[in-house]
């Protein structure tokens, strides 16, 4: 087989594969002589059923088929369901080990859930190849089916083959004296209709609608958008959402601002649901007793000027971050999500004598940035000679922090007095107080403590959003284009004595039907008939 | 329309899709919330040491620069000390070197710094501004920077001895 084109007795020139002349809708293979025509794409020859080559070829052919693309909907469906099952990593709250978070809220299922790499499934290779499939999928199959179905429909004549007229489903024939004056009547009635009338030798073509065969593709248009706008956002810099933790009093760096923004917290403040209130009593009952009703971060914003390290910090902006109410800056927002109540930031110890209980003065400790030297007069003085904020004994058995955060904070005090002028040493945590070096006469004993709350506050930014709208809007007005209007189609055709009437469109043929009867109620025409009835009825009756 | 002319604007279709997923993929592999990367010129920085010297990167030029990230809360980097302290002491003429402790208090910097006896520069980072801003992640984290400002290796966790020669040795300008 070498010849590429099938030229039908019409002359109009058609591709291998087609079903039915592009031009005047002769069947041109057995099966639609047969089966009657496939008016789907009408009857052009889908680019990718030709014979299969080339790689190219097969490629293209895999991404065009329907089957294929349904598949890939599909599975993306159930990868999507499945990443909603527990948190994705980016959700859930605390700074935990992901694999800790996962076994110990979820169990052993939550730890594969973590193993499988599920708790980041949204960003893993296999669901992003999914989205570039369903991409890929649809823009072939769009053009695929598109160039050929819009070829054919500009292509259209109004003369059809008799064939293409008795094998559509509304059809009638109707032999009377003077046709060319009915059609003529036909033709102004459908008119009247807002159909468009081509007339070729006498014989007519009406049609309207036809912008609804478009649908379907305008809403691919829509698709591709919305999936250029998803992995748009792997593109650095046009997504992000991470969290920050901020304490009371505190100025940090904002994430993926370079180190160029910062925000201080100048108070955090929550007020929760009044546990003696007569209208919560019913949701007390259910759940825990704390409810926050609201919180805030009282929030500045400052820009560095400068280098990294030592720049100044100029301020920006001051605002009150509430929930659903964020500080946007520079296309970047700063929400308030979480809170971490009462984190120790002060601690007040005194001297005391051991013997006499006598104290002498107090000194108060930042926990975050502590100083050396306490003078308590009188010759009294401390040296902080250590500090560990989250102590614990590391591998070495020796004392060390974990991190940071002031936790479980120990002291190493050297204590001078005018009758210890050596010093002695103390060893003071939470509950302890150890005399690593023999014997003391004094001791640091524990006054008070002040606390702060810490903010978290997340930041995001997402410049994929005008893209995933336009999309979204687009995919609409493509739905709406195709499932609200119809292509209709009315052909009256002069064959020797007898007029054909046949009509075609894809939905609600019952109104169809009607608006074609009433368009020829006044001649002496016969209103075509519904095929496809007539032959269940006859089904039916025998 | 020809069969050939097709072929082409098919794989031009199939083309255009494959380059923007490649590109959009090698781009996310290169974001890595800021991290530094082999081939970035570094970014400039000033932080004052625990002696109260100004050191401003930009200001090197001419000679390799070895950027250590550390906290003495961190086991690796407490016993990769010793060994950059005497790695330190052979290349001392012929690099730089900033340790940079992540935001803790001078104290217990001070008391870690003593009790290791360290001599190389030493500065907080107390507003983790040099930490965000590299991307730095889990420390121990080491940072090479040549004679010309880049960034010549981004190293995460702990170094054996032969590491830090290594590393400090590959900074060393070729004159």
């Amino acid at each position: 087989m070498n010849n590429e084109t099938i030229i039908c007795e019409c002359g109009h020139v058609n591709k291998v594969g087609t079903e039915m002349c592009a031009a005047c809708g002769k069947p041109l293979t057995d099966k639609a002589q047969q089966e009657g025509v496939n008016m789907r794409y009408e009857g052009a020859a889908i680019r990718s059923k030709k014979r299969k080559v080339t790689l190219l070829d097969r490629i293209w052919g895999f991404f065009s088929s329907v089957k294929v693309g349904i598949w890939i909907i599909v599975l993306l469906l159930l990868a999507s369901a499945l990443g909603t099952i527990f948190p994705q990593d980016n959700l859930r709250p605390g700074l935990e080990e992901p694999a800790a978070f996962y076994e110990r809220e979820y169990g052993a299922p939550g730890l594969a859930y973590y193993n499988l790499g599920l708790h980041e499934l949204y960003s893993s290779w296999w669901y992003i190849t999914l989205i570039i499939a369903l991409g890929v999928s649809i823009i072939v199959a769009s053009f695929d089916r598109g160039i050929p179905l819009y070829k054919a429909l500009k292509a259209q004549r109004v003369t059809r083959h008799k064939h293409f007229m008795t094998r559509q489903r509304l059809y009638s024939k109707s032999t009377i004296a003077h046709p060319d004056d009915e059609l003529t009547k036909v033709a102004e009635a459908l008119k009247q209709k807002r159909y468009k009338v081509r007339v070729e030798n006498g014989n007519i073509l009406a049609e309207k609608n036809r912008f609804a065969r478009w649908g379907p593709y305008v809403n691919h248009v829509g698709l591709i958008l919305f999936l250029i706008g998803c992995l748009a956002r792997y593109i650095p810099g046009m997504y992000v959402d991470t969290s920050m933790w901020i304490r009371e009093g505190e100025r940090a760096p904002i994430p993926e601002t370079d180190s160029e923004y910062f925000v201080e917290n100048r108070g955090f403040s929550i007020s929760l649901y009044d546990e003696e209130d007569e209208r919560f009593q019913e949701a007390f009952e259910s759940g825990q007793s704390v409810v926050p009703e609201a919180f805030e971060t009282d929030a500045v914003l400052y820009k560095r000027e400068g280098l990294i390290g030592d720049g100044d910090l100029e301020m920006i902006e001051e605002k009150l971050i509430r929930v659903n109410d964020p500080l946007t800056f520079d296309s970047l927002s700063l929400y308030q999500t979480d809170y971490r109540l009462n984190e120790l930031n002060q601690m007040t110890f005194t001297l005391e004598n051991k013997e006499t209980n006598e104290t002498f003065g107090e000194m108060t400790i930042n926990l975050i940035d502590p100083e050396k030297h306490y003078d308590l007069g009188d010759g009294y003085s401390v040296v902080l000679e250590n500090y560990y904020p989250n102590f614990y004994m590391n591998s070495n058995n020796e004392p060390s922090t974990l991190n940071q955060i002031p936790d479980n904070p120990y002291f190493i005090f050297n204590m001078i007095t005018p009758e210890t002028p050596e010093g002695e040493t103390s060893f003071v945590g939470i509950q302890q107080n150890l005399e690593p070096l023999g014997d003391n006469d004094y001791k640091m004993t524990f006054v008070d403590v002040d606390l702060v709350n810490v903010s978290i506050l997340t930041v995001r930014k997402d410049l994929t959003l005008p893209l995933l709208i336009a999309g979204g809007t687009i995919f609409i007005i493509g739905l709406v284009q195709g499932s609200y209007w119809a292509h209709r189609r009315v052909w009256l055709q002069k064959s020797g004595e007898d007029v054909l009437i046949a009509a075609h469109t894809n939905r609600n043929w019952m109104s169809f039907q009607r608006e074609v009867e009433q368009s020829v109620k006044d001649t002496a025409l016969t209103p075509p008939k519904d095929q496809e009835e007539e032959t269940d009825q006859d089904t039916k009756g025998a | 329309m020809s069969k050939k002319k097709r072929s082409w604007i098919r794989f031009a279709i199939l083309m255009v899709i494959a380059v923007a997923v490649v590109y959009t993929f090698i781009a996310n592999a290169q974001s890595d919330n800021g991290l530094v990367r082999k081939g970035d010129m570094a970014k400039n920085f000033a932080v004052t040491n625990l002696v109260n010297d100004r050191f401003v990167l930009a200001e090197q030029e001419g000679k390799g620069v070895f950027i250590n990230f550390w906290g003495t809360f961190c086991e690796p980097c407490e016993r990769e000390m010793p060994h950059i302290e005497s790695a330190y002491s052979d290349y001392e003429d012929q690099v730089e070197m900033i340790a940079i402790n992540v935001d803790e208090a001078p104290l217990t910097v001070q008391s870690f710094v003593d009790r290791h006896d360290l001599s190389f520069p030493i500065a907080i980072d107390k507003r983790r501004e040099l930490t965000r801003a590299y991307g730095v992640g889990p420390l121990p984290a080491t940072i090479l920077v040549d004679e010309h400002g880049q960034v010549q290796r981004y190293h995460e966790g702990e170094m054996t001895e032969a590491q830090i020669h290594e590393f400090f040795q590959s900074i060393v300008p070729d004159t």
